[in-house]
């Protein structure tokens, strides 16, 4: 079964993640959110970096997580392939991010994301997972 | 996506009325600017929703706006206008979205069309090189933690300061180039840290700078007075924002306004609207901090401004003064901004949002430099990178019933991920050369995301807001060249 899907949305791009577990669609939507800002193939693991957050409920959580990713991406010039969410309860996750420093000669870089919103915000656990979130991108 | 039935009440060509009665909380009607072949594209996806959605703001007045350009956003549809009361409405980030004081900025040159295309390949890849782009790309100002603060008060006028570009840019720069109410107390140091290394940066996805040659001239006087005299003219067209500053304020204030709107008691149909009283500790910490990022947006274009100067420089040889490149205007498409209007015969003051669409002030407008008072304000709308862009002229009618606004580009069609799944950067690289564009882009999809075919038709848009009455076309330009985020 594929991680995620992208959601056809004509201003920005829907993520919908799948996992057998939240953590593991949580993790999976970083990862689809990380292939619109560079090639996972072509990112090593290097480094790691541990991201906690705190939200009012999970549907924020989820957005504050990739928001809070996408904020160190910007600071540190980090781009992330792979994603472990330690620890995700209905207000508080914390994860581990790795991948390494941008490098343009060897990362192919795509247009990016500019943040994650609220719109169509959606955890679904009736059938395994699935978490849906649109991308200002 | 789901298609969109609901009732669009046509009051005449140009307008298409949501009724208050359509769904159950809108406070008032919405009104759509759109010809009737637009229809079935608006119909397509759910903007009209969200047009219906933004009418439950408390406090707003008039009608939840639409512009031509409209589609599918998130919250607010993009092309959306609204207007709220100062005392009695709200505030909402949404309604200015995370690249706060996305916009665009016009430079007129004395230069033609055959010099400038010899040396093409040359000057873009100078303006490729002098100006960071794509994902990740940091700038070459190094701005400290005290030195932010200034650059968030000031806005141009800061980079103006140190060195980049003259006064007589800020005349004409919306506001000045320094939105006035701006607290840097109220941006939180995530935000700051996102904005010191990226200040001077072009960003990715739809950003760009173009190259353009004058093609129509339909208001000689008044394009005159822009600088701009004739065809074949060459022009410099530069669109970018706030950067990650900005999508982190937007980010902060969602969350605290979101607190804030349960606390009000503000019923919404969707959690991207959220939104607290203007009036209100919540509402004013907003605007404080997306004024701060209006501000960073104007210091970082007047900056991409002067390293697009040193380039004609480099390449053409000639000095500034000779090259004549000097800015016709600088507008905001994504902002808030508290505005005086007539509303139902009494004068108010008003907090406009405008999501993707641009202030287009009329003729003797107080608010306007000297330059423009007579012609009314410089409205810059781009279209996509193979069609053509437009300069336009606020009206009347424009502050009588769209709060002094129009649309602010061509407005997608067709979402990213579709464009890159129908064609390759490549197929456009080619089919852009072969009509004498050239290209250069940071990142890889980006050509294909911004596609022509991605778009609507910009002058099918621009004839809306035109034949509406809400702005008088005055030049048409066509891309020659252009450098994408």
């Amino acid at each position: 079964m594929a991680r995620f899907d992208i959601i056809e949305h004509t201003a920005d791009t829907g993520i919908k993640a799948y996992g057998a577990t939240l953590e593991e669609a949580f993790a999976n939507a970083a990862y689809g959110m990380f292939t619109l800002i560079a090639d996972p193939e072509t990112v090593r693991e290097t480094l790691s970096r541990e991201i906690n957050v705190e939200a009012d409920d999970r549907e924020a959580l989820l957005v504050a997580w990739l928001n809070e990713l996408l904020y160190v991406l910007d600071v540190e010039q980090l781009v992330f392939k792979r994603f472990t969410v330690l620890d995700l309860n209905d207000t508080h996750l914390s994860a581990e991010a790795h991948g390494e420093p941008i490098d343009t000669r060897r990362h192919v870089l795509r247009p990016g994301v500019k943040a994650a919103t609220f719109y169509m915000l959606r955890i679904d656990e009736s059938d395994g997972v699935s978490v849906q979130v649109i991308l200002d991108t | 996506m789901a298609s969109w039935d609901g009732p669009l009440n046509r009051i005449d060509y140009y307008r298409w009325e949501i009724p208050r009665s359509y769904k159950k909380g809108m406070r008032v009607p919405g009104l759509i600017y759109a010809d009737e072949k637009m229809l079935p594209g608006i119909r397509q996806e759910q903007a009209a929703e969200q047009v219906a959605n933004v009418a439950f703001l408390p406090g707003i007045v008039g009608h939840s706006l639409a512009m031509p350009d409209i589609h599918w956003g998130y919250g607010f549809p993009i092309g959306g206008v609204a207007a709220t009361s100062t005392d009695e409405g709200v505030v909402s980030p949404g309604g200015v979205g995370y690249d706060i004081n996305c916009g665009v900025r016009l430079l007129r040159t004395n230069l033609h069309e055959p010099e400038v295309r010899s040396r093409l390949e040359e000057l873009l890849t100078q303006l490729f090189l002098n100006v960071p782009s794509g994902v990740g790309s940091t700038g070459k100002i190094r701005v400290g933690k005290k030195e932010i603060d200034d650059t968030l008060v000031k806005g141009a006028r800061w980079a103006v300061g140190r060195g980049y570009g003259t006064d007589k840019d800020l005349e004409v720069t919306e506001e000045g180039g320094s939105l006035k109410g701006a607290d840097p107390s109220k941006v939180s140091d995530k935000a700051k840290q996102r904005g010191s290394p990226q200040s001077g940066t072009l960003g990715s996805g739809n950003h760009f700078i173009e190259v353009q040659a004058v093609d129509e001239i339909y208001e000689p006087d008044i394009a005159r007075t822009m600088g701009i005299e004739e065809p074949g003219q060459v022009l410099l067209l530069i669109h970018t924002g706030s950067r990650g500053l900005g999508h982190q304020v937007c980010d902060d204030y969602v969350r605290a306004l979101r607190q804030a709107a349960a606390r009000y008691d503000i019923e919404l149909p969707d959690r991207e609207l959220a939104c607290a009283p203007v009036s209100s500790r919540e509402g004013k910490d907003y605007l404080a901090a997306m004024a701060c990022a209006a501000n960073y947006a104007w210091a970082n274009r007047q900056c991409i401004t002067h390293w697009a100067r040193e380039s004609f420089g480099n390449v053409f040889g000639l000095s500034q003064a000779k090259m004549g490149l000097e800015m016709v205007y600088d507008v905001a498409h994504n902002i808030a901004k508290i505005e005086t209007y007539e509303v139902d015969g009494r004068r108010r003051e008003l907090c406009v949002h405008r999501k993707g669409a641009t202030r287009a002030f009329p003729p003797g407008h107080p608010d306007l430099p000297t330059r423009y008072r007579g012609t009314g304000q410089p409205v810059l709308i781009p279209g996509d990178m193979g069609r053509c862009s437009y300069v336009a002229v606020g009206t009347e009618r424009a502050v009588q019933e769209s709060f002094g606004s129009v649309c602010h580009g061509a407005g997608r069609v067709m979402s990213r991920h579709a464009a890159r799944r129908s064609w390759q950067d490549a197929d456009v690289t080619r089919e852009l050369a072969s009509r004498g564009i050239l290209v250069r882009a940071a990142s890889k999809g980006s050509l294909a995301e911004e596609a022509s075919r991605a778009y609507k038709d910009i002058d099918e848009v621009v004839d809306v807001c035109h034949n509406a009455g809400l702005c008088r076309k005055v030049v048409r330009a066509v891309p020659m060249g252009v450098v994408k985020g």
